[in-house]
């Protein structure tokens, strides 16, 4: 089941249009395009990888006035630590998954608080841990919807469910 | 090497290999962003191919409170109606009276030989939403370059100062908050005329005059007026009310917190005033040794730019 472009662009254009909603707290809002980054690099490896991360990050940085580069360098850091990690966290079920993807999600706004830090600002307080939290929860459904465009029942797979 | 691999097992560079090249990519864009602040251009480019995107994630926010506007119920619309005029009438005593009393002004600033004031463009902007950043304060407002706005121009609502415009882009522009730890703005005691730096206080909201020496003249309750000595803020805009002054007898300074008046976190519409059109009147050398010369050499920077 080859997954279309279209389906991976369309995702990413709807991670960027939720990620641009305005957020009553953006602490607590999570972080949509990352969490898509990382669903697309354990399913996709050869196709979505650093290259879309980084180009995404830039997108994300310009579009929310940060320092260009911030969420570029914490896509990266995403999309290989997803790609390393992509064998492993497809053989777990969603809790196992969901765990790894926490990691994953927190690791990348911990890039981005270090870069911040490391530019002078001060730190925003513990729940900017909070958005990761949101996103790992939403790991299920960004799963099934973002596998509905392949599904076929005849062709099930435990594995890829 | 006559053993390649085959073109469809080729996967391009080790991801390691990949990291270290997009790492290194992502820390010279910080630095010279955060350093140098030589990025802007591209900034710029990618802000504009963000707009589009930015303007449809707003679709949903608008419908609905276009909705919401439409189902309004026509009490509270009469109430808000019967506010409105009751301020109009109450605003435009103030101006007949701000008119008076401008006029008055110009008249003895002539007499005194002082150069005039020139009148800042003012552009209304709504503000659109808060700058999904949470290290630091800043909303975007829907007003860019197209419309004239600057870097740098002051930024005010109904009952004050909001903060000042740090990045102007083509459709729409960042304002940094007074809030923010970054932002200052000269201030003034409107009581006894004391000048002082506000600075903005981060994640508490408020603002802390710095260097202020522990016996000053600072009481909680004290209204904090731009002073205007920058030529960045007019002065007389209302920008803090003094909570709370600590004073310490082992420090030199004085600790003083003000709440800001304006709606800095609430407000939705916000006037952008053209940024300081008089450039500050630094004596130049030149004009210092010709002093004959200085009236004339003053005067298209005056009305200029």
């Amino acid at each position: 089941m080859p997954v279309r472009t279209g389906t991976i662009v369309g995702s990413f254009t709807a991670a960027l249009l939720l990620d641009f909603m305005p957020w009553p707290n953006v602490m607590l809002a999570p972080d949509f395009v990352a969490l898509t980054l990382a669903f697309w690099c354990v399913r996709q490896p050869r196709r979505v990888g650093l290259a879309t991360g980084w180009a995404l990050g830039l997108l994300v940085d310009a579009g929310n006035g940060v320092l260009l580069g911030q969420h570029a360098l914490a896509y990266s850091a995403l999309a290989f630590a997803a790609i390393a990690l992509s064998r492993r966290i497809l053989w777990f079920d969603l809790w196992g998954q969901m765990l790894h993807v926490l990691l994953l999600l927190e690791g990348a706004q911990a890039v981005a608080l270090g870069v911040r830090l490391a530019a002078g600002a001060e730190f925003p307080g513990w729940s900017l841990a909070a958005g990761p939290a949101f996103g790992t929860l939403l790991w299920p459904l960004v799963t099934w919807l973002l596998l509905l465009p392949q599904h076929r029942p005849a062709l099930l797979d435990d594995h890829q469910l | 090497m006559e053993h390649t691999p085959p073109p469809f097992f080729v996967r391009g560079p080790a991801p390691l290999v990949r990291l270290a090249f997009f790492a290194s990519l992502s820390l010279t864009l910080l630095v010279l962003d955060a350093r140098f602040g030589y990025a802007e251009a591209i900034r710029s480019v990618l802000a504009l191919a963000a707009y589009p995107i930015q303007q449809a994630a707003r679709l949903p926010v608008v419908l609905a409170e276009g909705v919401a506007g439409y189902f309004a119920s026509q009490s509270r619309l009469r109430a808000e109606n019967e506010d409105l005029r009751a301020r109009l009438l109450a605003s435009a005593l103030d101006a007949q009276r701000f008119e008076s009393a401008a006029a008055e002004a110009s008249n003895l600033r002539r007499l005194i030989g002082a150069a005039e004031r020139l009148d800042r463009k003012v552009l209304p902007a709504e503000i659109l939403y808060s700058g999904r950043d949470p290290y630091s304060r800043k909303v975007i407002v829907d007003r860019g370059t197209q419309h004239g706005a600057r870097p740098g121009s002051p930024v005010v609502d109904d009952v004050g100062v909001i903060g000042q415009l740090t990045r102007a882009h083509a459709f729409v522009s960042e304002v940094t908050l007074l809030t923010d730890k970054s932002e200052a703005i000269p201030v003034q005691v409107l009581r006894n005329g004391l000048r002082a730096i506000a600075f903005g206080g981060g994640a508490s909201g408020l603002l802390e005059l710095r260097y202020m020496s522990a016996n000053a003249d600072v009481e909680s309750g004290d209204a904090l007026v731009t002073s205007g000595i920058d030529g960045t803020y007019p002065p007389g805009l209302p920008v803090a009310t003094v909570i709370r002054v600590e004073r310490d007898a082992s420090y030199t300074f004085a600790r003083v917190l003000a709440q800001p008046v304006a709606g800095i976190e609430r407000g939705r519409y916000a006037l952008v005033l053209s940024a300081g059109a008089r450039s500050p009147a630094y004596p130049d050398d030149d004009a210092m040794r010709k002093g004959a010369k200085t009236r004339r050499a003053r005067k298209p920077m005056a009305d200029g730019s």
